[in-house]
Order: C-alpha cells, then structure tokens, then sequence
C-alpha cells in the first residue's frame, strides 16, 4: 500500500540554521500516526516542511507518490494537505461561518460544501452557536475547534495537526480528541498529529515517530512506543 | 443660510470623490502596509483614457466601464511586475518605487496629452440639477455611491472577496486554505486602480483635466483614509465625506480658498497624533 506521505532524507532550515536533519517518515492511508518530541525538538518545523512554509527544505516529500518539496503552501493545500498550525492560525476579525467558508475556497464541488457546514457543526455543536461571532472572540478550546472544522471543511487527504491540546483544559483536550477520533474513524482522513502530550497522543495513534533535537531517533507503532522504556521515562512520566 | 447649506452639499460630492480615492488607498494598505503614493496619479492617468476614448467619439457611457477594466489591467500588472521584485525590500525601498510610478505617470501623462488644462465636459444631464446640487454633484452622489455599494457586496458576499479580505488579513493561514496570495494582491491592485479612476473620471469635470488634476484631491483622500481608519476600509466614505465638508466649511468662513488644502494637512496631524485608528478604526477584544 503506498503511503499517503512519504519523506525522505529531508532537510529544513531557517535561514543558515538548520533544524531538521536527514528524516523519513511517512503516514499510512487512514491513519494516524504521531510525531513526538520535547520542547523545541523541530516537530511544528517538520510540519511546516510538508506545507512548504516559511522554510527552506531539502530532501523528498511526496503525497501519494506525488513530488510536492518545491510546490507552493497553497497548491499542496489544493492539493488536500490541512495543516492546523501551530498557534491555530483563525481568521480572528471574520466570523466562525466565514473561517469554516474559508476552508472550502478550494474547492470545486459547491454543492456539497452546505452539507459539509453541518457535518463539522454536528462535531462541534458550539461552532453552531457562535457562528455569527468573530473568530479572536472565541475560547481557546472553541479556537482549536474551530481551526480543525475549517481544515476540514477543505475534505482533506491528509490533516495536519500541530499540538492541538495546547493551552486546553483537560476536559476540551479530551472532546477535541474524541472528535479527532470519530474523524479518523467515519471519513477516512489520516491523520499526522504533533504532540507533546505522548499519552493522549499515543492512545490515538497507530504508529509513531520521535524527533530529538532535529533527528528521528525511534519509531515503532503506538502500542510499542507505550510499552518502551525510555519513551515512559522521559515522555509518559511513568 | 442657503450659502451654508450650498457649502455643506457641495461638501458631500467632493466626499464621495475623496471617498473613493481614499478606499484605493485603504485597499492597497491593507493588505501591504503601504500607502500607494502613485494612486493618485495613476486616477489622473485612466481620466486621460477616459477623456481621450469620449475625443475619439465613443459614448461617455461605454468609455466609463471602459477606462475602469483598462485601470483594473494597469493596477494589476503594476503589482505584478513593477512591486512583486521588491515584496520583501525595506519600506524606504518601496516609498522610493511610489514616488518613481508617481513621477513616471505624471511625465508620461505631460508628454502624451501635454500640460494644458482641458475641460472634461460632465456626463449628468443638466435637467439633473436643483437650485441646491448641480446636476454633476448629483451624478458623482449617484455613480460613487454605486461603485462603493458594488465594492462593498463584492467584499461581503462573494468567495472572492472573501478570500481577498482574508488575504489581507492573515496570509499564512490564508495559503493554508489554498488561497493564492500572490494573485489576489494584484486583483486588489487593479481593483484599487478602477476604483481610484472612478475618482478621477467625476473630479475632472470640476478641476479640469491636466497631469496634475489629482495632486489636491489625493491629500484630502489620504486625509479622509486616515479619519475613516487607515485600516477600516467602511470608514473611507464617512472619512471622505468629514473631510470634504470641512474643507468647504473651511475655505468659506475660516481660512479662505487659498489655505484650504492645509485643512488636509492639519486633519492629518491631528489624526495622527491624536487617534492613529481613525474615527472609524476597527478594535476588537481577542481571548487566547
Ligand atoms: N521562525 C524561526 N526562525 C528560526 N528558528 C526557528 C524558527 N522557528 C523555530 N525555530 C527553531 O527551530 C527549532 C525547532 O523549533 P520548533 O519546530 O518550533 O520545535 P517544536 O515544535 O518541536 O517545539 C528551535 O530551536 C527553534 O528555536
Ligand atoms: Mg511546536
């Protein structure tokens, strides 16, 4: 089975600094695979490579076998990447049902966008509520949802997740994760997520990769990488 | 009592001129932080063509959407291929490239259409007017103000507008979406230039038409942008309509016609130094 996404030997850096050095990794159809590392490891500059955004990369990224390193952030995002950056990256003077309006822009099936509103709106039922409200008005919690229902809005192949319990509340932590669950589960999307939460992480997950300081040092699958001993010592805390 | 009256009306229509000049202006910074110094010039520039297509015979009326689409074109290849080389050149870069599309139009104008001034006959019926308004000052109410309700529908309710306020506002989380920057800034290019001709092409019939027809008009837009809100681009009519009515106010009963335009300039310091966000400046309360 081809990988969804597929990289190799890549290179990221900002500027003359390097970041990244020599990863492959990839992400199997429908999947959810996790990228967990400690603070400042490089995981939302691994994210930002595949997006081509505001990085400089070297190395392969291909999307179902698709070259897309020199594609530019929008076309790759064409292409069916949403990328939920990090910091959540809403539209905060426009209204919820603009930013999820935004996430269809690329689309070309208008049709089905409408029905695309309640779906994400059946998962979020808050969204619903504040529909007519600026983004930068919202919780945090409503912010992350928010930011997941317009990258969904897109119908992406492959969504991007960039540390979205951070700043939560336990409890939102876990509706939003339950959500991404559900996601998984009934449209199919895989899933690359970036946490440094490892438990949630890993309870979602299938497979998983860890970066240490720029370089992919492990990876195994979830049930493997929960069980190991090193990763329960520095990253499980138990 | 009707001389004041006539002030304040008069005022109104030159509003709407400022206005339009000044959402230019507000378009461009928005979604650049720059003031298009040249705005003012290329306006002048499309009234030529405007002026030059009604010499040749053409009827005022197809000439009108005419010259808008060509200026649409100019500002969108200006942004493409005159300001794309210098997106991410130091802001002194950029000021300098203005002053030189500035000058550059203004040259280019003198020497093709020559530096006297011609008469731009209105295209307002004259049974139009009233013992108040003109039938020109009601003509430039009419079109303004339907160019700006046009602008305003097309910002709020089509996908494109939409993708290009959000271009504007966040252009990383817009390329996230598939939003293609880079071609929306020059569309806000060329929409900025139409909507700037549509001020040229109703303030010729009243300064004459020569290469430096907008030098005046475009302080009092960028007062009346600044007023409305440098950032809010609902607050350039308003703004332009504050700014044309003091300035009649002004010249009638306080410092005379020929210190008006410092009106203008004092208009713009005290925005500056006393609100920076405009009357109509946008704040909004963000959690995180
Ligand atoms: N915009 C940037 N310019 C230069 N260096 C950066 C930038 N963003 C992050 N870095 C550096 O890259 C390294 C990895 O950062 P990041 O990818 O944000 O880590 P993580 O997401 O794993 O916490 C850090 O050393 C950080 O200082
Ligand atoms: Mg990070």
């Amino acid at each position: 089975m081809t990988a969804i996404l597929e990289i190799r030997d890549l290179s990221v850096s900002y500027g003359a600094s390097r970041v990244i050095f020599d990863a492959s990794l990839g992400v199997r159809p429908g999947s959810v695979t996790v990228l967990l590392g400690a603070n400042g490891a490089g995981k939302t500059t691994l994210l930002r490579a595949i997006c081509n955004m505001m990085v400089r990369t070297r190395g392969e990224i291909r999307l179902e076998g698709q070259p897309i390193e020199n594609m530019a952030t929008e076309e790759i995002a064409r292409l069916g990447v949403a990328h939920v950056p990090d910091g959540r990256g809403t539209f905060i003077h426009m209204t919820v049902q603009e930013n999820l309006q935004l996430g269809a822009y690329g689309r070309r099936d208008h049709a089905a966008v409408g029905d695309d509103f309640e779906r994400i709106f059946a998962y979020f039922p808050r969204l619903r509520e504040r529909r007519a409200q600026p983004a930068g008005t919202l919780s945090g919690g409503e912010q992350q949802m928010l930011a997941i229902g317009r990258a969904l809005m897109s119908r992406p192949k492959l969504l991007l997740l960039d540390e979205p319990s951070f700043g939560l509340a336990p409890l939102v932590v876990k509706e939003i994760f339950d959500i991404l669950r559900a996601i998984n589960r009934a449209d199919g999307v895989s899933i690359l997520l970036v946490e440094q939460n490892a438990n949630l992480a890993l309870s979602l997950a299938d497979y998983g990769y860890l970066l240490e300081t720029g370089r992919i040092v492990m990876h195994d699958t979830a049930s493997a990488l929960s069980n190991d001993d090193s990763i329960r010592r520095v990253y499980l805390g138990y | 009592m009707d001389a004041l009256l006539f002030q304040i009306t008069s005022g109104i229509t030159t509003g709407f001129i400022y206005a339009s000049l000044a959402l230019a202006l507000v378009m461009i910074f928005q979604s650049t932080n720059h003031i298009n110094f040249a705005q003012g010039e290329m306006a002048m520039f499309s009234t030529y063509i405007a002026f030059t297509l009604v010499q040749a015979g053409v009827p005022f009326w197809i000439a009108f959407p005419t010259t808008l689409l060509g200026a649409f074109v100019m500002g969108f290849v200006i942004e493409r291929f005159v300001l794309r080389p210098f997106a991410d050149a130091p802001v002194l870069t950029i000021v300098i490239v203005f002053i030189g599309l500035l000058v550059i139009f203004n040259s280019i104008a003198g020497w093709i259409f020559g530096y006297e001034m011609q008469p731009f006959p209105s295209p307002f019926p004259h049974s139009w007017g009233t013992r108040l308004v003109s039938a020109h000052q009601l003509g430039i109410a009419v079109v303004t103000l339907s160019v700006l309700a046009a602008v305003y529908l097309f910002f709020r309710f089509t996908s494109l507008g939409l993708a290009m306020r959000a271009a504007a506002q966040n252009p990383v989380s817009s390329r996230l979406v598939g939003i293609r920057v880079g071609l929306l800034l020059a569309v806000g290019w060329g929409l900025a230039a139409a909507i700037g001709a549509v001020a040229g092409i109703m303030a010729a019939p009243i300064v004459f038409l020569e290469p430096n027809m907008m030098a005046g008009i475009m302080i009092y837009a960028f007062a009346a942008a600044l007023l409305g809100g440098i950032n809010n681009p609902a607050g350039a009519v308003p703004g332009g309509i504050i700014v044309g009515v003091l300035e009649n106010l002004a010249g009638a009963y306080v410092v005379g016609t020929e210190l008006k335009l410092t009106t203008a300039l004092v208009m713009i310091l005290l925005v500056l130094l006393i609100r920076p966000a405009g009357l109509f400046g946008r704040t909004l309360r963000t959690r995180v």
